[in-house]
This record gives structure tokens, C-alpha cells and sequence, in this order.
């Protein structure tokens, strides 16, 4: 029997953090933008890919199991096309990835890069994990506390850029404003980060009413929009790459985008911990920690949801509040995946406005029959209101397919702001193009039929 | 003002003109065969010319296909639902649901009760274009096949989930002689089960129901079997075929000169942007130079005289054609057939024998041999000598051409082989069992789609500038993917060569899997009627990056190496057992279906009965019904495993009555939680086994269509249990299992932990018993008592801790005891097959692919091949925690790997793995396993299993399993292989 130690794949090593760039896939753009600049800060060389086009996926395919989920595909044909490029120098690159640690396959991505690596010719090079549930403990890339602080406040920034700029962006007078407010931000708070300042809880209150201030000022005009909500896996929910420009094809349809916040994810995760315990025993420091980790959150979320209210802008539910909105249609243990967090955002969504919903996944994503395509129908029960749509994504599904989807749930959607808008205002009308989800209509006139 | 709708779909355009008071004036219905551009043009010209005549009218379009054009000229589009709607709000406003099924879509439209719509998604099984493809299967137009249908006095049961499934349970049926009505038939009920289960997702579809569309329209069996399922009696409107029309013409608002319109159009085909691929040959003499060489690759001919002989007659009856070969002594040709098999084989064949003899009257027949996927029935009806299964056919031919071939790889009608081979043996094989995406049939159906015979089409791929490139994945994503680049302005030629080369990436990239040519090896054989096509076969050279043999007869290569086997084994003045000129003159064959009784299986047999009274019997799944004794389960862990389940009856008790499904983890759980609570003072039931019908009764209520098919049948057994008079219904959602110290962790899937959350969300019939499906942890025993007593705390009065414990501890014992009872068994059977020098195949799967309904009885197919039958968890314990390259954290899975470790260990024992078809984890732990396999030295073998019934494709890679693995033994004993051919094509030396 041939012998073959296949724990034998190249570490990521003290060493290698002065010598090596770490490659990082590219997920929620403005977070891992400020991300970057916390792993600089803390010595690292970090470069975010930006990469894409059909051989990233094809990459995917040619090296990892066609059945596994897209995410992987993806991601790993990403890293592939980079290091495809030679742009890099190999012996001094290493690549990162995010481990959960939960019973879903993507823990398993690490695992499938490292062969896929081999596979394709770049046994040399590292792989480092990011993750939270101490897997991967050999490796250099620890996060010490003051950048795990940094962290954590760079998605809180990232979390409140995003939803400020959704909300802002579909209504200002003068295009491209708001984006240009959100790339100053990204490089005022990168700054703050090279400077070790900003992420203390103290910093960030203030900071978030200055940043809520000045999206605030934003000229717009604010005219009846149909609002849709984004939940799903996490990667094609905020990955353009994974979600063929999800955002971008929802602004183009004219509509206010709302996307939850990574926080919420993070702090699903600490929950999680505790969650375990309280369900099926063990040590009970355990649940008083994720407790103080969470009320620790809390404190800064609560600055950041009030400062947004103070702006006028609709904050997001708490994650205390969303913990709660689960009750009666999914359990707390749902932990795999997005886990009961997903539904608990539908919910959250449904109740603040965003009753359309596109449910991102990848095709065949196991917790998502669960949590996501499982749950809708007792939503809806509830919440009649509801208008849902899951959208698979995969190597080859087409855009045109889904974009027919999203579509139709537009109609629907649009329909309703109609009767609503005739309700409240009979000027306003809207022409069949726009009821039938078609081109938006730049200068439309209501043309008589 | 006129009013004018457009739909273009994705296989038919249709207008409507409506005139002030709303009443049509004008409609056109006509298939576009994928013209999409210049039909639109046409259309709106004619309507130029025959209505405005200058002036303008009202527009607007809809349809998958009308998208694009609308936006490059202006026109509002209208999205076909919303304009579905729109018509029928207007026409049949008393409507309380339209099911509306097109060329490549279905959908279902909600509207009283809160309005819903529901479209197929990445799915377009049990459309028109699925009706289509298996119209053409039978050979027969969509008005045949319905008129064929009202006749039909049976249904089979055919895969609903996907087209292609379908397919496979179709084809199989034809060749087994099934009637073609009864076929048809089946289809349309097949069409029903998709709709329904793929769009209602447990909404109910009641009240006055509309249909709507092309198939609908066409067929009442159709319409019939829609009524029988859903108890209701649907209306096909007036002007069915024009809703969508209808609903765009409503709703237009602006108005266009056609003529203009079509004009604006002509600047649409221009921007042709589509993701393309290098085109496949650089100039005419790099075509010139790959024709020549692939000419070199062939077999003598020699003319079939009057009295030659000996001969060796190959059989070859394919999925989608027969092929026959005859050959001499010196393995030349003397005669070949290559033709469609039209549903039944064993016409076609009789004739061509009947052709040999009458003209060959002096002919000597030493030996006949069948193959494919009717070897069986070819061999009965007429005799044969020999059977051999395809892909060792295949592989004896390959040989012929290249003895230090070490790939093969075959693309038939359906069906695609591969295998790897290794030391002289077939050491791998990859079929296609759940997909046939990229085969020949694919590209046949497709150029029919687009107008075109499929040699035509084939030929216009060859010098195309700019192939599109259609990725690999599933027909179905291909039809859709063909859709986008049609839009993007692709032309024929280019999408006949993005098919070809699809059809190459699914061969390697999806069936085969491979990362580099260098791992499949250099010496590489293709064959099949697919390779005549030389787009797929210079798209395969390229995509290798290796120049490979072709043989001339690439297409008649089962026939051949059938052939040459019987030539191998036949004794010099060897006379066939083939039946007489005078018995094939009067050779019949009657075809009967019945349902079997002799178990409660009741499989539907196909029963063929021939002129001598010999009887052929198929679609069985044990050998009772052929020798009329029951099956031999001695040596079978799952069967005892079933015996062990079916032990836990419910027994009286005070406390009530509470029901477990049988699904999932329960069919591993069982005892625990029938023990606990009995223990408790519960009368504690289960639901029946699962069965086609009990599958059925759930499908309704099934949210996520791409789930594994184990999950689903939940759906069946909690409908099961709601009528059993229960207190309540007991599922938890378990996160975690018992830790077996296999591996890092000990997780259950995210479907097996969290499954009864679905049913509490999905199932209507829990609204009238109570679920518990709290969130219970057994894999943490001490404090499992506690937290169970909360939980029952919630449903039940009285139950303290105490008593819990002590239930709690007879679950655990009688858990250990069941699991200690299996491996027993499971060594007592391995020792029993090692006395009797059998082969052991540990079938590796989850519990629950013991239930017959999953695994279709592939448990004792195995044992009809003579070996014994183990379980992953019967060896499992056997091994100690070992590091894997992946994240080993799944307890199922962990004794998997186990189990794997195992085998490499045990000379006499292989492993075969079932897969649930959607089984995410598997798409790592089939990886993993293979590897583990690999590195001891053992082959991996892995059936992909879903609704699908036919175990054809099951059979045969079994079959390839135990001939590969009888090569590899008679090697290992260092006895010289029996025969050696020569590619000089001189004598054939024999050694022994």
C-alpha cells in the first residue's frame, strides 16, 4: 500500500507573514476592503482578488468535485486563475480562506483547495484559515486580540456603509454621490486603522453619527421604490462574483436594495456557542462567554442603530431582536449553514418593509432547504404580505433564467407599489413596462392605452 | 387602435392582434426552430403588410425568449407571468389557479388566496420540450404519442424529477418490449408528478383550474392525468396557445409601425457578444491531416462469401440501436448492421439473422454472443451462446486496436462508458448513470429542435469561428444555456460546435472527472456513434491535448469485442446454440405486463413470451418470479437490518399513543427512541417501509425539489402517520450524533439534522397532531436526561426525571445491543461467504439506504451476482481513527472512510458506495473514499441512486465490478491472461 501522510500539505508559518502575500477571495467588497487594512496594520501582505470572468468558475469545475457547492467552485478556481496569472511570485504566496467549523460542507473548503492545489500543480503553496472555532491550530495566522478588535470593527463599518449607501444611492439628485461619499469613508476609516485608532467602542459612536451625517446630506429625492431584501449563503449573497451583480442588476431595475449585515452573521456564530450548551449541556462558561462577547457587540450595534435613526435613515434589527423573531418557525439549533439566522432575517425583512425577497443560494445548498426554500412557506403563512423568491445559482445557470425570476417577483412587487401608490397619490402611474418588469423607462410619460 | 401581443417563446413565436373592442383578429402560432431573430422580423413585416399598412398599432412582447430583441428595439417587454396573468384576469377572471406548461417552462399561477406564482427553476424536466424529447424516443409525434396514450391500460412509474431520468427509466422499458401507449402515458403522468411536485411545494391547487399552453393544449391524456391527481376537472380555454399573446397585447400601451420594428431589429444580430471558445480547426489542412489520420484506424474487411465460416456473430443491443457484427476466425469483418432499434430490438435482429442464413445457406455459426443493455433479452429470445457485459465487450475491442490501451472511453445514444485500465484489467469505470447530458441523443434531439439532421448539424460545427461556449452541466442547463447564447446572437454552426464540446467537458469534467489528460492516460481508445461526429472527436483530442484512436467501426465496438469474446472461447468445430433458420421464420414474441405478487414489493414485470414458450421476465428485483423461490437473503446485512427494524411493534400503553417516521436517522435511531419510549408508557408506532405510494401521498408538500430523495420520502411517512390515530408525532432535530471517535467531530448533515423542521413548516397534516421535533442531544447521555425531561415536560404531564433515566438508559442499552447485533451479523456473514469462497461488497451508504424504496433493491441485486452483502457500519468499528485530507466531522461519513480503510485490508472484500442523488456532502466524502480505495489498491465503485427505478445502468457497472475484479484475482495467481490479440491483425495466438 502506498503510504502518503496527507497531512503533508505545506503550512503557513510565523515566518511567512514577512515573506508572503496572502491572497483573500473577494466576498462583501466595501468590508474586505477595510478588512485588508487591519490585516496590514498587523503585519501581514494582504492582496483582495478581484479576478473573475468564466475561467474562474471554469477553474472550479476542472479541479474540484462538480457537485460540490459554488462557493468553492468559485473560490478555489479564483485562487486558481490568480495564481494562473503569474503575477505572483509562488514561493512567496499564500492563500486564505474562511473555515466555520459547522456541520455544513463549507468547512470542507480548505480541505478541497489544498488537493485541488496539488492537482493543479502548486503544491507549495500555504493555506491559511481564518476561523473562529480554533480548527487549523498549527498555523501562523492567528488572530491576536487588537486585530480581532479591528475586525470587528471594520464590519461594523462595513455593515453601516452598505446600508447607508443602499438607502441612499437609488434616490440622490446628482448620480453617483453616494458612492463617492462610501469610497471616501473606505479610505478615512482605512486610514484610522493604519493609524491604530477608530475601533474602540468609544471611536466608532462617534464616528458612525459623523458617517450617518453626511450620507444624511446627500441630496435625493425620495419617490416611492420597490424595495427588495437579499438573504441567503452567505457568499452569493454578498459576492458579485457568486451572484452575477445580484445588487447591481436590483439597482438597475430600479429598486432599494437591503442587504443584512455581516455583523449578524458574526454574531450568529458567537450565539451558536452558547446555543450548543443550553440545548445540550456542557460547560456553562462557555454560554456566559458568548454572552459577554454578544452584549459587547450589542453596545456598539446599539450606536450604530440609533445613529441611523437619528439620520432618518431605517435601521436594522438588532441581533438581540432578531434572536427573538425566529420563534414559532424555526429553532434556535438550526446552526449549520446560515442557519436560523436566514430565516430570522426574512422575518426581520418582511416586518421593516423589504417584503420582497430574493433568497440566494447555491444550488443544492443542504441548510438552505432547511432554513431557506423550507421556511418560506410558513413566512408566508404568516406574513402575507411576503413575496419570495429563491434563486439558485450554479456554474450554468444562466443569468437570463434567473434574471426572469427576480423578474417576476418585481412584477408582483411593482404591482403592489402601484396599488399602493394609487391608493395614496392617483397621479402617480406606472406603465405596463414597468409593471411588467421590464427596461426601466428613464423619461417615461403615463401614455394612455 | 390595433392591439398587438408577442410571445416568443423558447420553441414557438405567436401574435395576436386584438381590435378595439378586445376581440382577436388576428393570431399566428408557428415554431421558430431557434430562427428566433428572423421570425420576429417576419411576423411583425406580415403584420406591417397584412393590418397597419403603414400606421401604427399598440406593442408589446413577452416571452423567455423576447427579452433581448425587446430591448433592442424598444418595445415594453411584459414578463410572461405577469402577462399570463393579465390574460386570464381579463378572459377567465373566475380562475382560482392556471398551470401553464411551455416549450422549455412550466408554471403554476396562485390567484385567489394571495396571489403566488411558481415557475420551474434551474429544472425544465416535464416541459414541452421534455414531452418532445421523449415523443421522439418513441418514435412518434406529439399527436401520435397522445392519440397512442388513450389506449394505454397501465402506467409505469418513470422518474419525475428530471427530464433526463425519465429518459433512462423510458428507454429501458421500450427495449424490454413495454407497449408504447402505456409508455406514453406513463410520460404524461410523469409530467403531472414533476409540475406538482416541482411548483406547488404544498400549496394546494384547487378550485377552478385553467391550462394553459402548448402541451396542455394538444393532449386531453395530458389534460386527464392533471385532473385525475389533483381531483379537479381543468379547463382548457379558448385560445390557450395565445394567453401569454393575449396578456402582452392588454397591456400595450405604445405605439410602433411593425415594419419599423423589424427593421430596428437588424441592428440586434450585430452586437453578437457570447462567451466563446477557439474555433476547432486553424485551417482546412489541419482538418485535412486529422481526417487522414483517423482513417488509418480499421478492422480488414473480407467479403462474406456463401459458405464461410466459422464465424462469430457479436450482438450489440444498445439504448438506442442495435448493432451486429460478423467475423471470421481472423477476427476480420465479413458483415456489419448498425441501425435504430425503434423501441423493440428483437424484430430488427431476427431479420438481419434471417438475412444472414437465407443468404450464407452454408454458413457455420460458432458462437453468438450479446451485449448492451438487452444482452439478456437478445440472448433468450434467440439463443445466444454468450452474454457479456458491455463494457468488457468494449474493452476486449479496444484491445484490438491498441493492446497498451489504457482509456476508453464510449458515447452511445444515452449512455456514456469510461474506464481506466490497469495491469490488463479494468481497474475504473465512470457511467452516466443519473445524466446523459453529452450524449449522442442529446445532439440528435437538439438538431431536431433546431431543424436540422443531426450529420448536418454536426458537419456545420466543424470550421465555426466562434463555438459558444455552453459550459458542462446538465442538458437541461444547456437548453437554457443554448437559449442565452441565441439571444446573444449566436449562429447555428456556432452552436452546433458549443455543443460538441459540451458534450466533451461532461465527459470529462462531470462523468470522469478528471483535472489533466496525463491522469487518464495516454493510450486512449474512443468509440461510440458519437466519435463519427468529428467536432466531439477533435473537441476531445484538443480538450486532452493527445492524439487518440478512432476505430472505423467506433460505433460497432460492443458488437466486435462481443464477437471476439465468443471467438475466444469457443473449441475448434464449436457449433452456436443460435436457434435454426426455420425457428427464426417463425419466431414471435408477445410482451405482457403484470405486477407482480409475490412480495410486497409487487414490482411491475415485463413479461416476454416467445414463439418455443420460453418466457423472458424483467423489471424484477429478486429471482422469485423467474425460479419461484424468494430471494436468497442469507448472506445480506440490509435485508437483516430490516428484519431487526421491523422487530419494534408497538405495545399497549398508558400514556398514549406516539408515532416515529421511518426516515432518516430514524432507520438507525429506532431502537433508541422505541425503547425510550416504551420504557416511558407509550404505545409507540412507526410508519410503514416506504413505497412508491407512500412517496407519492407526501410529494405535495415538498419545498426544495433539489433535495436527496430520502429527505422527501419524510413528507410521505408523516402523511402516514397523521392517519394512524396518534397522540403525537415525535422527530427531533438532532445537530449532533453519537460520537463513534471515527473522526474530528460528529455531526449529522445539515438535511438529516434538521429535516423535521421542514415538516413542521411544510406538512398540513401536523396541524392536527402535535410534532416534537425540539432540538435533543443523545450524544451527550447525562445530560440528555435532563434536557429531555424539560422537553417532555412541554407535551406530556408527569414524566420526572427519574423516570426518564431510567428510559433513558434501556435506549442506550438496547441501542448498543442493536449495533453490537449488526456487526455480529456482519462478521457471521463475512465468515459464512469466506466458507463458501464468495465476494464480499460492503454497500456503503447511511441508514436509511436500507429502505428498499432508496436503494431499489441494489442490496440484493448484489447477492443475485453471488456475493455477500455487508454494511459500512458492520465493518466500520473495525478500524481506529485515522487522519484524512478532508474535514472528517460527519459520523455517517466517518464510518464511511472507515469502512473504506477496511476493505483495503481484506483481499476478498471491495466496496461499493450508494449515493443519493443531491447528496451535498457526498460531492466530498465520494472523493475521499475513492482516494482511500486508491491508495490501498482497491477499485471504487459508486451508484448514484434518486427516484429512479431501473436498475439497467446498476447492472451493468455491478456486472463490470466482479468481471474486473475476476481479471484482477486470475493475474494475481500470475496465470498468463487467455487471450492475446495482436493488432497486426495475424493469427491470434492462444495461451494457456
Amino acid at each position: 500500500m502506498e503510504t502518503r501522510d496527507v497531512k503533508a500539505y505545506p503550512k503557513f508559518t510565523k515566518a511567512m507573514k514577512a515573506t508572503h502575500t496572502i491572497l483573500i477571495p473577494n466576498m462583501a467588497v466595501l468590508h474586505f476592503r477595510l478588512i485588508k487594512a487591519a490585516l496590514e496594520k498587523a503585519g501581514y501582505r494582504v492582496e483582495i482578488l478581484g479576478n473573475c470572468g468564466s475561467q474562474v468558475a471554469q477553474l472550479g469545475l476542472k479541479y474540484v468535485h462538480n457537485d460540490t457547492c459554488y462557493p468553492a467552485l468559485l473560490v478555489i478556481g479564483q485562487f486558481l486563475d490568480a495564481l494562473n496569472s503569474g503575477k505572483y511570485d509562488l514561493d512567496h504566496t499564500a492563500l486564505l480562506i474562511s473555515q466555520t467549523g459547522g456541520g455544513c460542507r463549507a468547512s470542507n473548503y480548505i480541505h478541497l483547495l489544498r488537493k485541488a492545489l496539488v492537482k493543479a500543480g502548486y503544491p507549495q503553496i500555504p493555506v491559511a484559515s481564518l476561523n473562529f472555532s480554533g480548527l487549523e491550530k498549527d498555523s501562523g495566522f492567528q488572530l491576536s486580540l487588537p486585530l480581532l478588535c479591528q475586525v470587528v470593527a471594520c464590519i461594523f463599518y462595513g455593515d453601516l456603509l452598505m446600508a447607508l449607501q443602499n438607502q441612499t444611492r437609488p434616490y440622490e439628485d446628482k448620480k453617483g454621490d453616494t458612492e463617492a461619499l462610501t469610497e471616501h469613508w473606505i479610505r478615512t476609516i482605512s486610514g484610522w486603522i493604519m493609524q491604530n485608532k477608530g475601533y474602540s467602542a468609544h471611536e466608532m459612536k462617534h464616528a458612525f453619527k459623523r458617517i450617518v451625517a453626511q450620507y444624511a446630506a446627500i441630496p435625493v429625492t425620495r419617490v416611492p421604490k420597490v424595495k427588495v431584501g437579499i438573504v441567503g449563503e452567505i457568499y452569493v449573497k454578498y459576492s458579485p462574483l457568486g451572484n452575477n451583480g445580484l445588487e447591481e442588476f436590483l439597482a438597475s431595475e430600479d429598486c432599494e436594495v437591503n442587504l443584512p449585515g455581516l455583523m449578524g452573521f458574526v454574531q450568529y456564530c458567537i450565539f451558536n456557542m452558547g446555543q450548543t450548551i443550553r440545548l445540550y449541556g456542557g460547560a456553562h462558561a462557555e454560554i456566559l462567554g458568548s454572552e459577554a462577547l454578544l452584549s459587547w457587540l450589542d453596545s456598539i450595534e446599539k450606536e450604530l442603530c440609533a445613529a441611523m435613526k437619528a439620520g432618518g435613515y431605517h435601521a436594522p434589527a438588532r441581533f438581540k431582536e432578531l434572536e427573538k423573531l425566529p420563534k414559532g418557525i424555526i429553532g434556535l439549533g438550526a446552526k449549520m449553514g446560515e442557519g436560523w439566522l436566514l430565516t430570522a432575517e426574512m422575518i426581520e425583512l418582511v416586518q421593516s418593509g423589504y417584503e420582497n425577497i430574493v433568497c440566494a443560494q447555491p444550488f443544492g445548498c443542504l441548510p438552505n432547504h432547511i432554513v431557506g426554500k423550507g421556511m418560506i412557506n410558513k413566512i408566508r403563512a404568516l406574513y402575507p404580505t411576503a413575496n419570495i423568491t429563491p434563486i439558485d445559482y450554479d456554474p450554468s445557470a444562466t443569468r437570463v433564467n434567473q434574471e426572469n425570476r427576480i423578474k417576476l417577483m418585481l412584477a408582483v412587487a411593482k404591482e403592489r407599489l402601484n396599488d399602493r401608490a394609487k391608493a395614496k397619490e392617483p397621479l402617480l402611474r406606472l406603465t405596463a413596462e414597468d409593471l411588467g418588469g421590464g427596461m426601466p423607462m428613464l423619461n417615461h410619460t403615463a401614455a394612455g392605452l | 387602435m390595433w392591439k398587438a401581443g408577442l410571445d416568443i417563446g423558447s420553441t414557438t413565436i405567436k401574435c395576436v392582434v386584438l381590435d378595439e373592442q378586445d376581440q382577436i383578429a388576428y393570431q399566428i402560432y408557428e415554431r421558430h426552430y431557434s430562427h428566433i431573430l428572423e421570425k420576429t422580423q417576419e411576423l411583425l413585416r406580415r403584420l406591417a403588410a397584412e393590418f397597419s399598412k403603414g400606421e401604427k398599432v399598440q406593442l408589446a412582447i413577452s416571452g423567455s425568449a423576447g427579452m433581448g430583441l425587446a430591448q433592442s428595439c424598444g418595445v415594453p417587454f411584459v414578463q410572461e407571468v405577469f402577462a399570463t396573468r393579465v390574460a386570464v384576469k381579463k378572459l377567465a377572471p373566475e380562475t382560482d389557479c392556471v398551470i401553464e406548461l411551455g416549450g422549455e417552462d412550466a408554471k403554476i399561477l396562485f390567484l385567489t388566496g394571495g396571489t403566488e406564482v411558481r415557475m420551474n427553476g434551474s429544472c425544465a424536466g416535464g416541459t414541452g420540450a421534455f414531452i418532445d424529447q421523449m415523443a421522439t424516443l418513441l418514435k412518434m409525434s406529439a399527436e401520435e404519442m397522445n392519440l397512442a396514450a388513450r389506449k394505454a391500460r397501465r402506467t409505469y412509474t418513470i422518474a419525475s424529477r428530471c427530464g433526463v431520468f425519465a429518459k433512462s427509466d423510458v428507454q429501458p422499458l421500450l427495449n424490454q418490449g413495454a407497449r408504447t401507449g402505456d409508455v406514453a402515458a406513463s410520460i404524461y403522468k410523469a409530467v403531472v408528478n414533476q409540475t406538482i411536485a416541482g411548483l406547488a411545494q404544498g400549496r394546494t391547487i384547487k378550485g377552478n383550474v385553467l391550462y394553459l399552453g402548448g402541451p396542455l393544449t394538444f393532449s386531453d391524456v395530458l389534460r386527464q392525468s392533471f385532473d385525475d391527481s389533483l381531483g379537479v376537472t381543468g379547463v382548457c380555454p379558448e385560445n390557450s396557445l395565445y394567453y401569454v399573446a393575449l396578456g402582452a397585447a392588454f397591456y400595450s400601451d405604445k405605439a410602433f409601425d411593425p415594419s419599423r420594428v423589424a427593421e430596428s431589429l437588424n441592428q440586434y444580430s450585430a452586437g453578437s457578444t457570447y462567451a466563446s471558445e477557439p474555433p476547432l480547426f486553424a485551417s482546412r489542412e489541419e482538418y485535412e491531416e486529422f481526417h487522414a489520420r483517423h482513417q488509418k484506424a480499421s478492422v480488414p474487411c473480407e467479403p462474406f462469401g456463401q459458405d464461410c465460416g466459422p464465424v462469430h456473430i457479436g450482438i450489440d443491443s444498445g439504448s438506442t440501436t442495435v448493432k451486429l457484427v460478423v467475423i471470421d476466425q481472423n477476427a476480420h469483418i465479413l458483415y456489419t448492421n448498425y441501425q435504430s432499434n425503434l423501441g423493440n430490438p428483437l424484430p430488427l435482429i431476427r431479420e438481419q439473422l434471417l438475412n444472414i442464413y437465407k443468404t450464407h445457406p452454408g454458413l457455420q455459426v460458432a458462437s453468438v454472443t450479446t451485449t448492451g443493455y438487452g444482452e439478456e433479452l437478445v440472448k433468450n429470445a434467440f439463443h445466444a451462446d454468450h452474454g457479456l457485459v458491455e463494457t468488457v465487450a468494449h474493452f476486449t475491442a479496444a484491445k484490438y486496436f491498441l493492446p497498451e490501451v489504457d482509456f476508453i472511453i464510449d458515447i452511445g445514444g444515452q449512455d456514456m462508458k469510461c474506464f481506466k485500465i490497469e495491469d490488463g484489467a479494468i481497474s475504473d469505470i465512470f457511467l452516466n448513470e443519473a445524466c446523459s447530458s453529452g450524449c449522442g441523443s442529446f445532439l440528435q434531439t437538439f438538431a431536431q429542435a433546431l431543424g436540422y439532421d443531426v450529420k448536418e448539424f454536426a458537419a456545420l460545427g466543424l470550421f465555426a469561428k466562434r463555438p459558444v461556449d455552453l459550459g458542462s452541466r446538465c442538458t437541461v442547463f444547456m437548453n437554457s444555456s443554448v437559449k442565452q447564447a441565441q439571444k446573444d446572437g449566436a449562429t447555428v454552426d456556432n452552436i452546433s460546435a458549443g455543443l460538441s464540446i459540451s458534450v466533451v467537458k461532461n465527459a470529462l469534467y462531470k462523468v470522469i472527472r478528471a483535472s489533466s489528460p496525463e491522469e487518464l492516460g495516454r493510450n486512449i481508445v474512443v468509440q461510440g456513434g458519437t466519435f463519427y461526429n468529428e467536432v466531439v472527436l477533435r473537441a476531445f483530442e484538443k480538450e486532452m491535448g493527445v492524439n487518440v484512436i478512432r476505430p472505423d467501426i467506433a460505433g460497432l465496438m460492443g458488437a466486435y469485442g462481443a464477437a471476439l469474446h465468443g471467438r475466444s472461447l469457443s473449441e475448434p468445430g464449436a457449433k452456436s446454440t443460435l436457434i435454426t433458420q426455420e425457428e427464426l421464420e417463425n419466431f414471435s414474441q408477445q410482451v405482457r405486463s403484470v405486477k407482480c405478487g409475490g412480495c410486497t414489493n409487487h414490482c411491475q414485470l415485463t413479461v416476454n413470451t416467445f414463439s418455443d414458450g420460453q418466457k423472458y421476465i424483467s423489471g424484477n428485483r429478486c429471482d422469485k418470479p423467474v425460479t419461484g423461490k424468494s430471494a436468497d437473503n442469507d448472506l445480506n446485512l440490509y435485508e437483516y437490518k430490516r428484519q431487526l427494524l421491523a422487530r419494534y411493534k408497538p405495545q399497549s400503553g398508558f400514556r398514549g399513543n406516539i408515532g416515529i417516521p421511518l426516515c432518516l436517522n430514524m432507520y438507525e435511531l429506532l431502537p433508541f427512541w422505541h425503547t425510550f419510549f416504551t420504557r416511558l408508557g407509550f404505545s409507540v408506532h412507526t410508519s410503514p417501509m416506504s413505497s412508491r405510494g407512500l412517496y407519492l401521498a407526501g410529494q405535495a408538500t415538498i419545498p426544495s425539489d433539489t433535495a436527496c430523495f430520502p429527505a422527501k420520502l419524510a413528507h410521505g411517512h408523516i402523511k402516514a402517520l397523521s392517519q394512524m390515530k396518534l397522540d403525537a408525532i415525535f422527530y427531533p432535530c438532532m445537530t449532533y450524533n453519537l460520537d463513534e471517535h471515527l473522526g474530528d467531530n460528529h455531526y449529522n448533515c445539515p438535511v438529516v439534522a434538521y429535516y423535521p423542521e421542514v415538516i413542521a413548516g411544510n406538512c398540513p397534516e401536523i396541524e392536527h397532531i402535535p410534532l416534537i421535533y425540539d432540538y435533543v442531544g443523545i450524544h451527550r447521555p447525562a445530560d440528555f436526561v435532563t434536557k429531555m425531561t424539560a422537553i417532555l415536560k412541554k407535551y406530556f404531564k408527569g414524566i420526572g426525571w427519574s423516570e426518564v433515566k431510567t428510559a433513558a438508559d434501556a435506549a442506550y442499552k438496547e441501542y448498543a445491543s442493536h449495533m453490537a447485533d449488526l456487526r455480529r451479523k456482519g462478521s457471521e456473514i463475512i465468515a459464512q461467504a469466506r466458507k463458501e469462497g464468495k465476494r464480499i461488497i460492503v454497500l456503503a451508504g447511511r441508514p436509511y439506504h436500507v429502505d428498499p424504496e432508496v436503494n431499489h433493491g441494489i442490496d440484493s441485486l448484489i447477492c443475485r451476482c453471488g456475493a455477500a452483502v455487508v454494511s459500512e457500519d458492520s465493518v466500520s468499528w473495525l478500524e481506529q481513527k485515522f487522519d484524512t485530507s478532508v474535514l472528517n466531522q460527519w459520523t455517517y461519513h466517518s464510518r464511511l472512510y472507515a469502512a473504506a480503510k477496511y476493505c483495503t485490508e481484506q483481499p476478498d472484500m471491495d466496496l461499493v458506495q450508494l449515493v443519493s442523488f443531491g447528496c451535498g456532502l457526498d460531492a466530498i466524502t465520494t472523493d475521499e473514499t475513492r482516494e482511500i480505495l486508491h491508495r490501498g489498491g482497491k477499485l471504487y465503485t459508486q451508484l448514484k441512486i434518486d427516484e429512479i427505478t431501473n436498475l439497467g445502468a446498476v447492472n451493468i457497472r455491478l456486472r463490470s465490478l466482479f468481471a474486473a475484479l475476476e481479471e484482477k484475482k486470475r493475474q494475481n495467481k500470475g496465470r498468463p491472461r487467455l487471450t492475446v490479440i495482436r493488432n497486426d491483425h495475424s493469427e491470434t495466438k492462444k495461451e494457456r
